[in-house]
């Protein structure tokens, strides 16, 4: 009975296992392909079964000019825009979570769920629902195709999330702390930044990283709000898969593209195992 | 603490979130009553005229709605239920348990659209790894251009993509539970199955209510997958409550129109979120 669960058991975690690494290893083997063994059919161990290139990865280097990629450009774009997007968040989502969780507030029927649960809902609005109405203010304000607008867009995206996980957070810490700091004659801003705030670290990293994660692989608002000018990488990287698809450069840039956010699932898995996130999660 | 401290902590987040979204929401309920289209983009009133044409008329929008609802409603389903599997077995004893964690977490940190279009590439009809494996057994499926099998290949993406969340809050929820009604239950000599039925899953009722109801949320959002693999084809298979809105608003450009779908949407949406999670919560918690 129990070697039939242990044996079910790891046959199901190397079954997942093989699904998850699969895309990976097929898009690491085809952006070392060209034209020519792409062409030929499904192949997968280079030398053996096709002649490895590094073609598709030198192309990504190149300017568009002289027949290449240049994910660049929008690389640093993405990473701009996703950086401050999410640092101006977690810096407005803080306070305010802050707020909620250790003052009441009171205004007609309003109370301080309701303020959290109108900031947490906002992630229930489907992004086809904001894009017309931000595509027209953004070109009103002339900040269509620009990372300001861009950031704009995302902090909406983010805030949520950011006050969604430190008012849990801040539930869980005492609330003693502030009151023997207002005690020992700080006022409550000092409170906040000499005594809580430093406290917080670890739940604001954990907001930091879904503020990071939702801000880097978000597609919609980029593709909507952007032509030229100012291109994310994933919107760069789609572009790619309309053309003729050039598959082993579209592997390799897409490889490359969400190599960053991996180092975050082993941060993730830290604070999993170390119990500090089931507190933020829950 | 005086009113206005509290005020300065609350206020620059509330007022920034309120001042980039009042716009867009109001904008959109007052477009909604007017015809804008390429051909007259202005703001003029033809009070409830879209709403009429939408429930009268519009016969794809309810398509695209209820294939939504079946396209998130069984990915959720099977997020939750491989979920928890993966969540509980890597939860205790597992050798490499850190190194599993890490991995099953991997799919949640790449770009859902980057990693579609890789998908796109594995299930290529005449040049992807599936169908060259399944020739070996010489049938070669028609991944993304059959009605049914365009669907399968969507709930096949969006589990291999999500299910890494679900798991993450399902862990994060299991590693909080508390030790003593293990313990008791051992004492009780209550065996592994009886353990999961009787102590884990009444004690996780609350956080799986949590966690269905947030991938619900996101689900119901979903696009980005469509656009990329299937454009909501072939013909409108895979089309989506998102995807039609995005066509008539951003392809026709008949601005009015998809204000009014928009508006429509967001109130089925909130309703039927809410229907769920209070059947979800009767269904779950009434149990023991």
């Amino acid at each position: 009975m129990l070697n039939l669960y242990t044996f079910l058991k790891y046959g199901f975690i190397c079954i997942w296992s093989m699904f998850v690494v699969a895309p990976f290893l097929w898009a690491l083997s085809t952006s070392f392909k060209d034209f020519q063994s792409v062409t030929s059919g499904a192949t997968y161990i280079p030398w053996l079964q096709f002649e490895p290139t590094l073609e598709g990865w030198r192309v990504l280097w190149k300017t568009p000019a002289s027949g290449g990629v240049d994910i660049v450009e929008p690389y640093f774009n993405s990473i701009i825009v996703t950086c401050s997007a999410s640092l101006i968040s977690i810096l407005l989502g803080t306070l305010a979570a802050y707020a909620l969780s250790r003052f009441t507030f009171k205004a007609g029927f309003i109370k301080n769920n309701d303020i959290t649960f109108f900031f947490i809902s906002q992630r229930i609005m489907p992004p086809v629902v904001l894009s017309i109405p931000f595509f027209i203010m953004l070109g009103y304000l002339g900040l269509l195709d620009s990372l300001v607008g861009l950031i704009m867009v995302y902090i909406v995206l983010l805030m949520p999330i950011a006050v969604w996980i430190m008012v849990d957070f801040f539930n869980k810490v005492p609330r003693e702390i502030d009151e023997t700091a207002l005690i020992d004659g700080c006022n409550p801003y000092q409170a906040f930044f000499k005594v809580v705030l430093p406290n917080s670290i670890p739940g604001m990293i954990v907001a930091g990283m879904f503020c990071l994660i939702f801000g880097w692989t978000d597609f919609f608002f980029a593709f909507i709000l952007t032509f030229t000018e100012v291109q994310l990488l994933p919107v760069r990287i789609v572009a790619l898969n309309s053309s003729i698809t050039p598959w082993w450069s579209l592997s390799a840039s897409a490889l490359i593209s969400v190599a960053p956010l991996i180092v975050v699932a082993f941060i993730v898995e830290r604070f999993l195992s170390k119990g500090n996130l089931s507190g933020a999660l829950k | 603490m005086n009113f206005r401290h509290k005020h300065i902590f609350l206020l620059p987040g509330l007022l920034v979130l309120i001042g980039i979204l009042i716009f867009p929401i109001l904008f959109t309920i007052r477009l909604s009553l007017s015809s804008w289209d390429s051909f007259y983009p202005g703001l003029d009133f033809i009070g409830l005229e879209n709403y009429v044409r939408l429930f009268t008329e519009d016969q794809r929008f309810w398509e695209s709605f209820f294939r939504l609802s079946f396209l998130s409603l069984t990915t959720v389903f099977l997020q939750y239920v491989l979920g928890f599997s993966l969540a509980l077995m890597v939860w205790r004893d597992l050798a490499f348990k850190r190194f599993f964690r890490v991995l099953f977490l991997i799919p949640m940190m790449t770009t859902p659209v980057i990693m579609t279009v890789i998908w796109k590439t594995v299930f290529h009809e005449s040049l992807g790894p599936v169908n060259d494996f399944l020739s070996l057994f010489e049938i070669t499926p028609l991944w993304l251009s059959d009605d049914t099998l365009a669907k399968v290949t969507v709930i096949i993406v969006e589990t291999w993509q999500w299910t890494p969340f679900m798991f993450l809050l399902l862990l994060a929820g299991l590693l909080s539970l508390p030790e003593e009604a293990f313990l008791a239950a051992s004492i009780d000599g209550a065996g592994p199955v009886r353990k999961f039925i009787y102590v884990t899953f009444p004690l996780m009722a609350p956080i799986s209510i949590g966690a269905i109801i947030i991938r619900l949320i996101e689900a119901s959002k979903i696009m980005d997958t469509i656009y990329v693999l299937t454009s909501g084809g072939p013909g409108t298979a895979t089309e989506t409550s998102s995807f039609y809105i995005f066509i008539k608003g951003l392809r026709e450009f008949q601005m009015g129109y998809s204000a009014a779908l928009s508006f429509t949407y967001l109130v089925i949406m909130i309703v039927s979120l809410t229907i769920i999670a209070k059947v979800l919560v009767r269904v779950m918690i009434k149990q023991d």
